[in-house]
């Protein structure tokens, strides 16, 4: 399976928990200890078992745009030896 | 030979678009206000226009569009973005002109402006974003409100009797001869903000192609003036809104196929 990760930019998230609805793996919770500067419980990728795929689902419905998605490619190897990054 | 270990390396598959500004957005939490500008700003990015953009803001919750796009921008008068755009898109021609507007913006006090527009088939591009309330000033009942629906003038909820039916803008306009696409998407699930983005995507190559008027109504959320959290706003969008706004390409002249 593929691996993903994402970055949530904490300070400009406000909480509104939409990305933790929708996200497949369930794997996206609300830092319920932590407060940012708006006063918000930023959401927070909580994944000690690797479940993000990269699907960018919680990217798409992100009303404050914070997320960025990153997905694990494996590069494949080319004729002349080097490698090349392919999805 | 020398023999290469192929190491897997993350990419970034999803990132803030280029045309989006650093700021961060009034927006209540949850409001598809947000969605809707990645959306605008990820087509024009995609179709990397965004030194020839001049936005339109309108009167409503989206009026600091101007500080969150990183493109040309101005405000009109309440309801008056199309009659701005006129000006703009006949002075500039090369220019993409697209106004974004709210329901109160452009049903209410704006619907001489957008009709007037679209019946003259200008070449600009409206991105109307429908939330069946007034949002910036507190809640109240604007022309798209739905039969029922309460609001902090309608406390009993929307009555036929005293103020009649929702308007259906989509439909309106699609009747109108100097329109070339207008069609109705919603934001409530990803699946639904994909095919929003790409009706986006081509609402502006209709501009670009100079087909004439292009209109895409979203579907929007506004949790805190419905009262309900961000999820169930969605839902209550999918239950109560699909059913009266069904979204669908309501006017799409042939040669978009081309596009």
């Amino acid at each position: 399976m593929t691996r993903g990760m994402i970055s949530i930019d904490a300070e400009r998230c406000k909480g509104c928990q939409l990305c933790s609805t929708v996200c497949p793996q369930q794997v996206i919770h609300m830092a319920s200890d932590c407060l940012n500067a708006k006063g918000y419980h930023p959401a927070a990728l909580i994944d000690p078992e690797q479940l993000c795929t990269g699907c960018a689902i919680c990217a798409v419905i992100c009303p404050d745009i914070c997320i960025t998605v990153y997905r694990e490619t494996v590069p494949k190897q080319a004729h002349n030896g080097t490698q090349e990054a392919v999805r | 030979m020398l023999q290469v270990v192929a190491q897997p390396i993350m990419q970034t598959v999803y990132q803030r678009p280029e045309c989006l500004t650093d700021h961060h957005t009034h927006y209540c939490p949850g409001c598809t206000h947000g969605i809707a500008h990645r959306l605008l700003a990820e087509a024009i990015d995609e179709l990397g226009i965004r030194t020839q953009t001049v936005l339109v803001a309108p009167v409503g919750c989206s009026v600091f569009v101007y500080d969150y796009f990183n493109v040309d921008a101005c405000v009109a008068a309440h309801g008056r973005a199309p009659a701005m755009a006129t000006g703009l898109k006949r002075v500039l021609p090369d220019r993409m002109v697209i106004t974004y507007q709210g329901d109160g913006d452009l049903v209410s006090i704006g619907a001489g402006e957008i009709l007037h527009a679209a019946a003259r088939g200008e070449h600009i591009t409206t991105i109307f974003v429908n939330n069946a309330v007034y949002g910036m000033t507190g809640g109240q009942m604007a022309p798209t409100t739905l039969v029922g629906q309460k609001t902090t003038s309608s406390a009993q909820g929307r009555s036929v009797s005293s103020t009649g039916y929702p308007i259906r803008m989509s439909e309106l306009l699609s009747s109108l001869d100097g329109t070339a696409y207008i069609v109705r998407r919603s934001l409530h699930d990803p699946a639904s903000i994909r095919k929003a983005k790409k009706a986006i995507l081509t609402a502006l190559k209709v501009q670009q192609a100079g087909l004439g008027f292009g209109m895409v109504e979203l579907l929007s959320t506004c949790p805190t003036n419905w009262g309900i959290a961000p999820d169930k706003a969605l839902e209550w969008l999918e239950t109560n809104m699909l059913p009266y706004y069904p979204v669908g390409d309501y006017k799409v002249v042939p040669e978009v196929a081309a596009l």
